[in-house]
């Protein structure tokens, strides 16, 4: 049977209690425009409220190393090749060459043709090959040519998939077929778990941030994540905070923890920081955790080992003590 | 044999309708010259306090009227008022004793004060309005809101006073209950029929007639009584106490202004005393 | 482990608070002839200062200087060049505002996050505006006559606001003033005649006496006083009504209020659920504009108490200078007094008390954000403001049923709305009986925005263009003042 994202009547939803509303398009938006809505100036105000919590000493240590450990070390290059990935694979696993306590991250990000490459060197060190998929990052191809692409980047040995959503389906109401493709590829998954990318930037307002949010989750994505990186704005405060929400009220409802991903923009221990305090005072602790929230970062790595440094040392240190890779 | 007069009763004007006292009391009213005019009832506090029912009870429907709707019954008074100028000119001459150009011309002032508080009803809101901008995201607009109910003391005289007080608080949606003029009260009850023919809303004036240091008082105590424009009060003395027993529960007070030119053109002042201004704030987000 | 926040204190070494304060009169700061009094930090119970008392005759040099600087100086100077003496005074102001801001959440209470983002800035924008007034006044509405000298007398929930909502209009006019701040809190407006002096201010134009009630009665009733400014309790504010009765004096007041802050089904929850947290626990509940009283759709009663309680759980409550801190202490001994009896009165009225898990330092006034749910429109804790970080929830269920029991209360200050549906609204926006109507937001202030209250809440109004009504004659014919 060739999987198409038709939609058909035999949809089935993460739980059984939404059942009922992802029978159709028309139920799923009734449920989607259903949700509360958001005000735009309230939501700024508060994620802006939060990100001048002031975060300093053995807090700031604390948050430092749980950051590093969250970070998804990205490269999605056109000019990627396999020593880059390598390089990149390395420093996962050895931030801090200099400093032996200096954590791994979580995973290294990258797309599915470099996914074998990124798990040969990092073997079983812990570090998890993350590998984006499904036509990244616009998403633009037909449904088997996705999940052919998801299936060939577990083949090789991902064990995450971040996924992109139909955009277009998504603007034009066509909530079910993102549904169905989320389900499907999620299938196709196997055992390896699913990161759904929104392209907040071009959903462009926060209802849509919110139903994206419901519709991947009901469909049984594992993380929900912001931006492929390629779009501005990518992840901002404001949108992970309605991501968070989302996040915390799926797990009122089911029971079940969802894991959050911003990606792209986040740069400095700074912002970084911001997220941490925005994940506690919005989920609870139950989600600072590399298993719950991750960072699609590059560059933030840099300055969170140079901040870790600083705290260490007592000075501030340069970028030439550490490595780019 | 001459044919005997019917005699008109002077009665007071409540919730449009016309009730004696409920005290059962009248007094007498002279001309000019002393002679008997007719007899006028003389309120009690239960008269005031009735007026000040009928003026709350009026109140929501009279203020939520869109203002094209006021300016219309306003200008409905003057058009009626015009129509029966000739009964006025003859109660100003009884009442004060002017020649008939004076009395003409008291009556012309009073329907053009209407005619020109009328036509304030739709604009008043643009003038002393204002959109604020607020540094940040926010839709912010304040606009004139009427106090309430407001009792009024009204100056010295049969009409143009009296008309000069009411309307710019009737235009703006505030409901009203007036001391007429202790010894001029026959025409502010010939005004109220004609207000009470205007389709003006019964109970957006109330008329009593009587004794402004008996009545005043009551009126200036009462908890459901918003403001209180104390102009006619000569007395300074009871304008003090008048004062003092608004603060009760802080009604908007307008200080006596007995000597008050009433054939000059008023200003915006008269109206904005007796306004509220809110501001609205609304985010602006997609 | 959890992410438990480091303490962040903003260091206090930026303020240097003097053991005596005198009072400033005719641009010098002389000793008081009235019994001097201390000013504690509320956090800690620490006297900070011994501040002057000033007696009749000191408030009657105080009037003397304003008028000397209104006749001589001020009242003859161009608009223009008032401008630019307000102008000087917002810059120094941003210059000095992390001094301004440490000093007012030592003196007050409140916590730093405010005093720095919310409090100063609202001061320094409130002089930036009235300033460009000053040589503007012909284009306001309402000529450009000042009354003369104005007497002001506000309270001590924002010390340093209140005054600039009192002064710069005032001076913008071409007015001359009196103010006296509040007795447990003088410091910044100490600091603010400093502020003045920097400024170059001619002498007389700003005078500052400190005291407590007699010292406002001696301003409020003195004979040279034209106009009388005062924010602070409905009960003050009907004592200076009469008080005035019978003078021509001008008289603006700004008091107390029982907020509605209504909740729709349709609501933008977690937004709305902010807006609550806002609106009663800004500046621990000491607003006069407080959303003090929740009115939630039943429909949805139960999800907003749960946001809600989960919400307030996350409230820091602690000391006022860690920038962290959400919640500060309450501002004196009195005041807590005062909450903690309305408190249990409301408990023993039957309704359901809950306040948020915190620990409160053992020093210090303090009072846990608290919530009391099954309240209704005849229990205390509903009709009379508690002035503290004490919410009371009440439900309805229809449009009208919020109008209804959101307009029955003497006050008629502020109110919020709610709902994600536009024309219902404007419908309950027109329909609260209300001076600022926050509709899916709460507790915004701006110097162009004109604050004040209906009813028992004051009248007059304070910011935007309606803000200088209060310090201009109306030269009307036949006008009354």
């Amino acid at each position: 049977m060739t999987p198409t994202a038709s939609s058909t009547a035999s949809t089935t939803s993460s739980h059984a209690v939404f059942d009922d509303i992802v029978r159709s398009d028309s139920s799923l938006r009734r449920f989607l425009h259903g949700l509360p809505g958001v005000d735009q100036v309230g939501c700024e105000a508060r994620a802006a409220g939060l990100a001048t919590r002031s975060i300093k000493t053995t807090s700031k240590a604390y948050a430092i190393d749980l950051a590093i450990r969250m970070v998804d070390l990205t490269t999605l290059e056109g000019q990627d090749t396999h020593g880059k990935v390598r390089a990149l694979a390395s420093k996962a696993m050895r931030p801090d060459p200099a400093d032996p306590t200096c954590p791994a991250t979580a995973a290294v990000c990258v797309y599915p043709d470099m996914v074998a490459t990124a798990k040969q060197t990092l073997g079983d060190s812990g570090v998890n090959v993350a590998a984006v998929a499904t036509a990244f990052p616009s998403g633009r191809a037909a449904m088997d040519i996705k999940l052919a692409d998801t299936r060939d980047a577990v083949e090789a040995g991902a064990d995450e998939i971040d996924m992109v959503i139909d955009r277009g389906a998504f603007l034009s109401g066509r909530y079910l077929d993102v549904f169905e493709e989320i389900a499907q590829v999620r299938e196709a998954c196997g055992d390896a778990h699913l990161k759904v990318i929104f392209e907040t930037g071009e959903l462009q307002t926060y209802d849509n941030v919110r139903r994206a949010s419901w519709l991947a989750m009901m469909a049984g994505g594992h993380f929900i994540k912001t931006s492929t990186g390629k779009v501005q704005p990518a992840a901002t405060l404001p949108v992970t905070l309605i991501m968070l929400e989302a996040v915390r009220d799926f797990r009122e409802q089911t029971g079940q923890m969802i894991g959050v991903k911003p990606a792209g923009g986040i740069k400095t221990t700074k912002d970084a920081i911001k997220y941490l305090v925005m994940v506690n005072e919005i989920c609870g602790e139950d989600w600072l955790d590399p298993d719950w929230f991750r960072f699609g970062a590059s560059t933030l790595l840099n300055d969170l080992l140079m901040q870790r440094t600083k705290m260490t040392t007592g000075r501030y240190s340069g970028p030439d003590y550490f490595t780019l890779d | 044999m001459s044919r005997i007069d019917v005699r008109k009763t002077y009665k007071l004007y409540i919730g449009g309708q016309f009730p004696r006292s409920e005290s059962g009391r009248s007094y007498v009213v002279n001309d000019a010259k002393g002679r008997l005019l007719a007899n006028a009832a003389q309120a009690s506090r239960k008269d005031a306090r009735d007026a000040v029912v009928a003026a709350r009870a009026a109140f929501g429907g009279w203020s939520g009227k869109t203002a094209y709707n006021r300016a219309q019954v306003v200008y409905r008074i003057a058009e009626v008022l015009e129509g029966r100028r000739e009964q006025f000119e003859a109660e100003l001459r009884a009442a004060e004793g002017v020649t008939p150009a004076r009395a003409r011309s008291y009556v012309d002032a009073s329907i053009d004060r209407l005619v020109w508080y009328a036509g304030w009803a739709d604009k008043i809101t643009q003038v002393v309005g204002n959109a604020n901008p607020v540094a940040g995201p926010y839709f912010n607009l304040s606009t004139p809101e009427p106090s309430g109910v407001i009792a009024v003391v009204a100056p010295r005289g049969p009409l143009l006073g009296l008309v000069s007080v009411v309307a710019p608080l009737i235009i703006t949606g505030n409901t009203v209950v007036v001391i007429a003029s202790q010894d001029n009260p026959l025409t502010a009850i010939t005004l109220g029929e004609v207000m009470a023919t205007s389709d003006l809303p019964g109970g957006v004036v109330n008329v009593l007639t009587g004794s402004q240091t008996e009545i005043a008082p009551w009126l200036a105590s009462h908890m459901d009584v918003n403001g209180i424009d104390l102009t006619g009060v000569e007395d300074a003395e009871l304008a003090t106490e008048l004062e003092v027993a608004a603060a009760d529960n802080l009604k908007r007070v307008r200080r006596p202004a007995p000597d008050t030119d009433w054939l000059a053109e008023p200003g915006l002042d008269r109206m904005t005393q007796f306004l509220e201004t809110k501001t609205v704030w609304h985010p602006i987000g997609v | 482990m959890t992410f438990e926040y480091a303490p962040a204190p903003e260091s206090r070494a930026i303020v240097d608070i003097k053991p005596s304060y005198g009072l400033f009169i005719n641009g010098e700061f002389v000793d008081g002839n009235g019994t001097s009094f201390k000013t504690v930090n509320p956090a800690t119970e620490e006297v900070l200062a011994e501040v002057a008392e000033a007696s009749d005759a000191d408030v009657d040099e105080a009037v003397k200087a304003a008028r000397r600087a209104y006749t001589r100086v001020w009242s003859r100077m161009s608009g223009a060049e008032r401008a630019k003496y307000l102008y000087r005074i917002a810059r120094i102001i941003q210059e000095r505002g992390r001094e301004l801001a440490v000093l007012e959440s030592i003196d007050n209470g409140k916590p730093i996050k405010e005093s720095r983002d919310v409090d100063v800035p609202i001061v320094a924008a409130h002089f930036f505006y009235y300033a460009g007034w000053a040589d503007k006044l012909q284009y306001s509405g309402y000529g450009s006559t000042p009354l003369g000298v104005a007497g002001q007398v506000i309270p001590w929930n924002f010390p340093l606001m209140m005054l600039a909502w009192k002064i710069a209009p005032a001076l913008a006019c071409g007015n001359t003033v009196v103010l006296k701040p509040a007795e447990t809190t003088p410091l910044t407006a100490l600091l603010f005649a400093e502020i003045c002096q920097q400024a170059d201010l001619p002498p007389g134009v700003v005078n500052i006496v400190t005291g407590a009630g007699d010292t406002g009665r001696a301003i409020v009733s003195h004979p040279d006083v034209d106009k009388v400014a005062f924010t602070g309790s409905t009960e003050v504010g009907k004592a200076i009504a009469r008080a005035v009765a019978g003078s021509d004096k001008k008289v603006t007041l700004e008091l107390g209020g029982k907020a509605a802050n209504i909740v729709f089904d349709d609501a933008p929850l977690d937004q709305a659920v902010e807006g609550i947290v806002n609106g009663i626990f800004f500046n621990q509940g000491h607003v006069c504009c407080a959303g003090s009283r929740l009115l939630v759709q039943e429909s949805v009663a139960d999800e907003v108490m749960a946001r809600l309680k989960r919400r307030m759980a996350t409230l820091r409550v602690g000391d006022p200078l860690d920038k962290n801190t959400d919640v500060g202490a309450i501002n004196s001994a009195e005041q807590l007094a005062k909450i903690r009896e309305l408190s249990e009165i409301g408990e023993s009225e039957g309704a359901e008390r809950w306040s948020a898990p915190c620990d409160l330092p053992a020093n210090g006034y303090w009072f846990a954000p608290t919530v009391f749910t099954g309240v209704s429109q005849a229990h205390r804790i509903a009709r009379e403001e508690i002035f503290g970080p004490v919410l009371s929830v009440l439900t309805f269920r229809t449009p009208s049923e919020a109008i209804e029991k959101a307009n029955n209360t003497p006050f008629g200050l502020s109110a919020g709305v709610w709902t994600d549906k536009g024309s219902r609204i404007l419908s309950m926006a027109n329909r609260l009986r209300a001076g600022v109507v926050w509709a899916n937001t709460f507790n915004k202030f701006d110097p162009t925005s004109p604050f004040g209250g209906y009813k028992e809440s004051g009248y007059g109004r304070e910011g935007g263009r309606h803000g200088l009504e209060g310090y201009l004659k109306n030269t009307e014919k036949g006008a009354d003042a």
